[in-house]
């Protein structure tokens, strides 16, 4: 299993390249440059600027010039924030924002598997009418609207919490945004795991366990509840995707120093280290979560597990 | 209903009787009404006797055993009386019933491929009953498992302890179900199909292991099925059922050799049997041109390649030729493994021979370019094994049947493909109301006509059946071997039909090929196959096809050849039969067989032929 998963993420440098390659591309397909905004700079002054940067260079030496950089880990300049690199900009951000995100995802998972799991168990009844009508709302609602209602609630309202802020990391100020992340993710889980769940109870080698005379807990817990995880695992990866979206959202309307306008920004600004680094760091963090599901899955069902 | 009370023969009322049912009715509550599944259902089954419970699909078998044992959906009413051992099973609560499940009664499902927790390895599967019922410590009850595996005779029970479900052939996986299910040594087994899923060799051993353990055992055991010739082997008393009834009952020799009701009568008539007269003359075709010829073809398929690491090549067919005439029909068996739906696809090219030459009225269809391929495609079609994962579920019937006409008859208009698809489907005996209903809504006999009317709208030459009746019960197996019959004589095409079943093939073919790990072992006219097989592997696949006899059965079943094909990765040296052949000399070891001549149009790969 270890050597499986080291051959795995030693697999994973190939796709990354491949991610850098196309996003490269793609940034400097879009029309217009870094300092086209800027109206007053004379030509001249653009030209020092591109050959600054090394824009003036033909397309493929700066493709080249970049993943020199990216082996040590730089990131390049940033061309919107020109005091700042890359690098710097994404290294205090990037704490913040997966702080948030995990956080967010792991809350995610408490929540909505044991929901799940309760709504299959009594399904058709009262706990489970409510819990589904409760998974519809909260994977409809999107998060800039729960996240300001949160706000006003808790925040204003009741003065539990603040109401925006990160004051490195006080655990008061991550509960909001954390929830307002969470909550739709959680649904969906929900959602999933009573789905498959039903459909492994009804499955063939269920009924066989319970012709054995095993009782519904054991049946539940030891026969049914590890197949009927694997939707929720491999939504793991798509979950991801959907928090480091959410992230510029919910980052604006809690006032949090992580990443999320970057992307955003960087992508108005034609900032291409910024987009650039931003797209690296979470493409890593996307396949690294993709193999931990896979992993995750091996482990739930042996008949994907290799050698 | 007749009018003799079912339990006319008189058995006394001792402790000896494990089970008895007393007008047992269940009825399921759906949207569309209350559905009777089985109703005044009364039945015993006494210590050391194998009660057969036989019928079609649908008859009320398995719904009246699930019914006992508080294992339908929540949706069915149970109504009637059903003592076990002293106990009233359908009033017992759930705790109760759950105490008896596993420990007392014992039951094996149909399907051991999906029956196993897919997670939970067998050493587990098999302890934990012991512990759960039997409270023994998890050592002591894998200690105990692994006696068990030992005892229903898996090979290597130590190794196989650890390994998971899918890690297993599907006669291992059954084996493993009945090791659960005699785990705490119950007073009652009930065998739910046990048998149908399984290659005709592996039926017979796991039949033989029925009757074993019903020997050595002394339990009382029932056997429901759908074929009478496994009845034979192991029932002493039948029970026939049919629409939720009860309609005959008797000692095992009586249904069998004289059966009362018609609907019996019918059931035996058309079982299954390997009869001299039953088989099909080879027509004098020395005029008839050669349609289809296989020249030494050959698949090949590499396994495990990777990124990282080497591809192994497993050879699932190797060096097949044989020749087919016009309107004549072949059939190909063997065990699973052996290369056969393989080869049916090879025919066709949908998959690519690694080597060889097939070659359909001249024209060597490897070589040809797509475009005259697709057209030939329309004188070449196929039916598969699954019925229902064959036809698209979004479509109707008129639409799928219609749809090789779209492709291969596109100057045909919407009204006149219409009557085209009426008159196919009135073919193969469906009526043609049947057109605008969905595949999911028909009967697994439907299907696979609907599956036949499609290929055959098109008017082909060569028919290749890929299993087409194995996943049927054995009427509707009859019944569509019957229609294949039918359609081969008043088409006069050419037929491949590949089967497991030898009895089936009887019927429909003049020649048969037997084929084992890929490679031909015999081809002979069908007549003198069946009267004198002289591969013992083919001697092997006739003694297990099991006949509803029940003077011959039991014996045939005694003999049923051990052991599973090896892995075709690794396939043994010499003769490939040699592992399981009963006569296998060293010679056979050393030198492959030649594929020789052996008169009177029969062809034979083994060392020994000409002696044994
Ligand atoms: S060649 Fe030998 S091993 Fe093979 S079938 Fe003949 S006797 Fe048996």
């Amino acid at each position: 299993m270890l050597r499986y998963a080291l051959r795995r993420l030693g697999g994973l440098i190939p796709t990354l390249l491949v991610i850098v390659t196309v996003s490269f591309c793609i940034v400097r397909l879009a029309p217009g440059g870094p300092f086209d905004q800027e109206q007053t700079l004379t030509p001249a002054v653009r030209a020092n600027l591109d050959h600054l940067y090394g824009l003036d260079q033909p397309l493929a030496a700066q493709y080249l010039h970049y993943l020199g950089g990216l082996l040590h880990g730089d990131f390049g300049p940033s061309l919107s924030q020109r005091d700042f690199t890359v690098t710097e900009l994404i290294g205090q951000g990037l704490p913040v924002s997966i702080t948030v995100g995990l956080l967010a995802i792991l809350l995610a998972l408490v929540i909505g598997i044991p929901a799940g799991i309760a709504a299959a168990t009594w399904r058709n009844q009262g706990a489970d009418h409510g819990l589904t009508l409760f998974a519809a709302l909260a994977v409809a609602l999107p998060s800039f609207v729960t996240g300001p209602l949160f706000a006003l609630v808790f925040g204003l309202a009741l003065h539990w919490l603040p109401v925006a802020g990160w004051e490195r990391g006080a655990p008061r100020y991550l509960v909001l945004p954390v929830l307002t992340l969470a909550l739709p993710v959680a649904a969906y889980l929900a959602r999933l795991t009573r789905a498959s769940l039903l459909e492994v109870l009804r499955s063939p080698w269920i009924r066989s366990a319970r012709a054995r005379g095993l009782g519904g807990t054991r049946v539940l817990w030891r026969h049914a509840l590890r197949p009927a995880l694997l939707p929720a695992v491999s939504y793991l990866g798509p979950a991801l995707a959907y928090v480091v979206t959410g992230s510029l959202v919910v980052e604006t309307v809690f006032g949090l120093p992580g990443t999320g306008r970057y992307l955003v920004q960087g992508a108005i600004d034609r900032d291409y280290p910024l987009v650039m680094g931003m797209i690296v760091v979470y493409g890593a963090l996307l396949l690294l979560f993709n193999l931990i599901a896979d992993l995750l899955y091996g482990w739930l069902d042996p008949r994907v597990r290799h050698e | 209903m007749r009018s003799i009370p079912v339990n006319a023969e008189v058995t006394p009322q001792g402790p000896a009787q494990v089970l008895r049912l007393c007008g047992l009715a269940v009825s399921f509550t759906t949207p569309a009404g209350v559905v009777c599944a089985a109703s005044d259902v009364s039945l015993q089954v006494a210590r050391g006797e194998c009660l057969g419970v036989v019928g079609e699909s649908g008859a009320g078998k398995s719904v009246s055993f699930l019914a006992l044992l508080g294992l339908l959906p929540p949706n069915a009413r149970v109504q009637g009386a059903a003592q076990f051992c002293g106990t009233e099973l359908l009033r017992a609560g759930p705790r109760a019933l759950e105490r008896l499940r596993g420990a007392a009664i014992g039951m094996v499902f149909q399907d051991p491929m999906t029956s196993l927790t897919p997670h939970l390895r067998i050493g587990e599967q098999i302890a934990e009953v012991l512990v759960h019922h039997r409270k023994l410590s998890w050592a002591a009850a894998r200690a105990r498992a692994q006696q068990l595996l030992t005892r229903v005779h898996v090979t290597d029970p130590a190794h196989r302890m650890a390994q998971y479900p899918h890690e297993l052939s599907g006669g291992m996986r059954q084996r493993v179900m009945i090791a659960i299910a005699l785990a705490c040594e119950p007073q009652l087994l009930i065998a739910d199909e046990p048998t149908t899923s399984l290659d005709v060799t592996i039926q017979a051993q796991i039949l033989a292991l029925l009757a074993e353990l019903k020997r050595e055992q002394g339990m009382a055991m029932v056997l429901i099925t759908h074929d009478l010739g496994a009845v034979a082997g192991v029932a002493d008393r039948v029970a026939v059922m049919r629409g939720g009834r009860v309609i005959e009952t008797g000692a095992v020799a009586a249904i069998l050799n004289a059966p009362h009701d018609p609907y019996t009568q019918a059931l035996v008539r058309n079982a299954p049997r390997l009869t001299a007269s039953a088989g099909v003359t080879q027509a004098a075709r020395g005029q008839e041109a050669v349609a289809l010829t296989l020249t030494d073809v050959s698949v090949e398929f590499s396994v495990g390649a990777r990124w990282f690491g080497r591809a192994a090549a497993l050879s699932a067919v190797n060096a097949v030729s044989f020749e087919l005439r016009a309107g004549e029909s072949l059939g190909v068996v063997g065990e699973s493994g052996a290369g056969k739906s393989t080869l049916a696809r090879a025919v066709l090219q949908l998959l690519k021979p690694s080597s060889g030459r097939v070659v359909w009225m001249g024209a060597a269809l490897g070589e040809l370019p797509a475009g005259e391929l697709r057209a030939l495609r329309r004188d070449l079609q196929i039916i598969f094994q699954d019925p229902l994962a064959s036809l698209d579920p979004r479509r109707t019937v008129g639409e799928i049947v219609a749809e090789p006409l779209r492709v291969h008859a596109p100057e045909l208009d919407a009204p006149a493909r219409g009557l085209e698809v009426d008159a196919a489907l009135r073919r193969v005996g469906l009526p043609a109301t049947l057109a605008g209903r969905y595949p999911h809504e028909l009967s697994g006999g439907e299907c696979q006509r609907v599956g036949i009317a499609r290929a055959m709208i098109v008017k082909p030459r060569l028919l290749v059946c890929d299993e087409p009746v194995s996943a049927l019960d054995t009427p509707t197996q009859q019944q569509i071997v019957t229609l294949l019959a039918q359609l081969q004589c008043e088409s006069g095409l050419s037929l491949v039909f590949v089967s497991h079943n030898l009895a089936l093939v009887q019927r429909l073919c003049e020649r048969v090929l037997v084929l084992y790990l890929g490679r031909m072992m015999e081809l002979a006219p069908a007549q003198s196959l069946y009267a004198r097989p002289l591969h013992p592997y083919t001697r092997e696949l006739l003694s297990a096809v099991p006949l509803p006899d029940p003077q011959l059965q039991p014996a045939r079943l005694a003999r049923a050849l051990p052991g599973e094909p090896p892995s075709p990765l690794n396939p043994p040296s010499g003769c490939v039969y040699r592992t399981r052949c009963p006569h296998a000399v060293a010679v056979c070891q050393q030198r492959v067989p030649a594929w020789e001549l052996a008169g009177g149009d029969r062809q034979v790969a083994c060392h020994r032929w000409r002696e044994l």
